[in-house]
């Protein structure tokens, strides 16, 4: 594979990185004499995230675009595999000297009100992570200064988290996030739930705080339209795998993997000349169960281009620079016209 | 999509005509809708959009007869069928419910019953409301092939399954069965995607446009989502803090919007046109029911605002086959800055 594999410039290398969460009743079916499940929600994922890039993860939910995001920032284990920060393996790494390393990696949760204490005020929230990790008073920010980081006013200093707009919590979620001088980013579906106008102004503020604070961002959504907008490169997951991984636009313009294709189908089009005389491929079924995935490519059943041939499973191959796809057909699916 | 020429001269299926309804909270009593007004024609989908707070889903409840206990419809009418909804009494508005006017909720699991079988519960709707068609084995095939219909794989054999034993989509699919059960002549959909992938959502509208163009059964489709509406929408009705802004054929809307505030909620919509530039957005929040002015609601936050804008409530007038709520287009506002809108002008495509 050849995708950007051990660049110097990786802030974040994942190789081979497997997340199987195994059945609880794991001894009760080895008693019966049978093989315990395991649910793959990360199957064999290798990526690259260079400093400063943005880099999008999209999928329908259960993919397993969560999992390896949580996995990337060590909240999900890892079973296989490794993952690298700045060169440095960090699968492994526990106690005072993965506590060192947590400030430079942090998350953006996707439930803003779940993930902030509803018994603390927003200025408790905000120097929380301070007193967690203990930062010496001259490298903190002031709360003033982490509000005025996400615009807003220093007049919710003293609120609690139910007195906020689901727009204020999620950028209080970011300030916490920043306070600690993070250099990478995960953002877990950073506009879920808010209103078309609010979320705006997260996706801008996201894009303004990355040129100030040199920011790296790996954003977990299935918002196509936010791929569009922000990605620099983006990685489509079906069932734990990367399906396909490029520049944005090259792999919005002509996808190479007919679920990548799919997914860019099923999108309404807000505009609707562009939508007129628009051949919509809409993608049958659901996504099957990561306990029990289909052999071979893991797409056929619900893929319309699917041949013999795809009883094998598919290789990340490359199909233009930078541009990879895990489809035996990806040339005929570019070749089949793209969307829009 | 249905022939325009057709449903232009179709009577109106329901017509909301100033409509307000007042929530009495802590002896006070909030303004929930003011003056809202909408039209639908039967076969019509019409898109109702708005932000949270702006009076969407009260609206459908004030429709239904579903208010909660403090809310109170305080002026106006709303014709089903040439009836006024809010004369009828409790036992005809039942009857209405289900037969005539039907709702889809956007949260699916907790809409329904969790420790009933779907069968049971499809038949319980057939029953409470249709007597003369209890006959089991009849209810049963009729709830089969409704089933079948929006896309259950082996819909026998699963009438006995609970809601928990099927995933998202399809438990979106049977609310929209059981919604239309009764064959009913207006269905209000109410956020029916909001909490779908993409490829889901996208088999839902189809399924909704599919019953529409089969039945012909109108649609009330409630959204915050701007691509939704354009795919499947006739007609689209944006609100704005409880009150209706600006109407228009879906084309028009995204094309020509004229309400401040719809030209806003347009431009936010991140796309590859707006990548690597800051994403125009709405100075400020909706102001709370507390607080709504006494001139127009988006004042405070309309870059074209003027003192006329603050004091007086702007009239809803037809601006060349629009409808907008703004002084901008009312030349008896005293605006100083009137906009003459003219098709040519705002480099509209044609239709084909």
């Amino acid at each position: 594979m050849t995708n950007d594999h051990d660049r110097p410039d990786a802030i974040v290398s994942v190789r081979g990185l497997r997340t199987h969460y195994v059945d609880r009743q794991w001894w009760f079916q080895r008693l019966r004499g049978r093989q315990p499940a395991a649910v793959r929600a990360v199957d064999g994922v290798d990526l690259d995230i260079r400093r400063g890039e943005v880099v999008c993860l999209v999928g329908e939910s259960g993919s397993g675009k969560t999992t390896l995001g949580r996995a990337i920032l060590r909240l999900a284990p890892a079973t296989h595999g490794q993952i690298f920060f700045e060169g440095r393996d960090i699968t492994g790494l526990r106690g005072a000297e993965f506590r060192r390393l947590r400030p430079k990696m942090q998350m953006i949760f996707q439930d803003p009100h779940g993930s902030l204490s509803p018994r603390l005020r927003v200025s408790d929230l905000l120097t929380e992570p301070y007193r967690i990790h203990d930062v010496p008073a001259d490298q903190r920010y002031s709360v003033a200064e982490l509000l005025e980081m996400v615009e807003l006013s220093a007049t919710l200093a003293e609120k609690y988290p139910h007195e906020l707009s689901g727009g204020q919590a999620r950028r209080i979620g970011i300030a916490r996030a920043l306070s600690l001088h993070p250099d990478f980013l995960v953002a877990d579906e950073p506009t879920a739930g808010l209103d078309v106008s609010a979320a705006a102004k997260i996706l801008s503020l996201m894009r303004s705080l990355r040129a100030s604070h040199g920011l790296t961002y790996l954003v977990i959504t299935h918002n196509l339209r936010i791929v569009d907008y922000l990605a620099d490169r983006l990685a489509v997951m079906y069932l734990g795998r990367v399906a396909e991984i490029g520049p944005a636009e090259q792999v919005l313009d002509a996808p190479a993997h007919p679920y990548t294709r799919a997914l860019l189908d099923s999108v309404s089009e807000p505009d609707p000349h562009r939508r007129q005389g628009r051949r919509r491929l809409l993608l049958p079924g659901e996504i099957p169960s990561p306990k029990n995935p289909p052999s071979g490519c893991s797409f056929h059943p619900r893929c319309r281009f699917a041949e013999a041939v795809c009883r094998e499973v598919p290789p990340l191959a490359e199909v233009d620079s930078r541009h990879l796809a895990s489809c035996h057909l990806s040339s005929k699916i570019r070749a089949a016209g793209t969307p829009v | 999509m249905t022939d325009d020429g057709r449903i232009k001269n179709d009577p109106y299926l329901l017509e909301v005509d100033g409509l307000d309804v007042t929530y009495h909270s802590q002896g006070r009593a909030l303004a929930a809708l003011q003056d809202v007004t909408i039209t639908a024609r039967p076969g019509e989908i019409i898109g109702i959009v708005g932000e949270s707070g702006c009076g969407k889903s009260t609206l459908s409840a004030a429709l239904l007869g579903l208010l909660p206990p403090n809310g109170e419809v305080t002026g106006g009418r709303a014709l089903y069928q040439g009836r006024d909804l809010f004369t009828l009494g409790p036992e005809e508005r039942r009857r209405l419910r289900g037969t005539e006017i039907s709702m889809v909720f956007q949260d699916p699991l907790t809409s329904l019953n969790p420790t009933l079988t779907i069968g049971s519960q499809m038949l319980d709707v057939l029953r409470a409301h249709s007597p003369a068609r209890a006959d089991r084995a009849e209810a049963r095939r009729r709830i089969v092939e409704m089933l079948e219909r929006v896309g259950i794989p082996d819909p026998a054999a699963r009438l006995r399954s609970y809601p928990h034993e099927f995933s998202g989509g399809q438990r979106q699919r049977i609310m929209i069965a059981m919604a239309l059960l009764l064959e009913p002549a207006l269905l209000i959909a109410d956020e029916v995607t909001s909490a779908l992938d993409v490829t889901l959502e996208a088999q839902i509208l189809q399924l909704l446009c599919d019953l529409r163009d089969e039945r012909g059964t109108t649609i009330l489709f409630i959204t915050h989502d701007l691509g939704v509406v354009a795919q499947i929408c006739d007609r689209v009705v944006v609100m704005y803090a409880g009150r209706t802004v600006e109407e228009a054929e879906v084309t028009e809307l995204f094309d020509r919007p004229l309400h401040p505030y719809t030209e806003a909620l347009l431009a936010s919509v991140p796309s590859r046109r707006r990548r690597g530039s800051e994403l125009p957005t709405i100075p400020g929040r909706v102001p709370s029911l507390a607080e709504l002015p006494e001139g127009c609601a988006f004042a405070n936050r309309c870059a074209h605002a003027e003192p006329c804008c603050g004091e007086q409530r702007p009239r809803y007038v037809e601006v060349t086959g629009q409808r907008v709520r703004c002084h901008l287009y009312d030349p008896e506002s005293g605006h100083a800055n009137l906009r003459q809108p003219s098709a040519a002008t705002t480099g509209r495509k044609e239709q084909p």
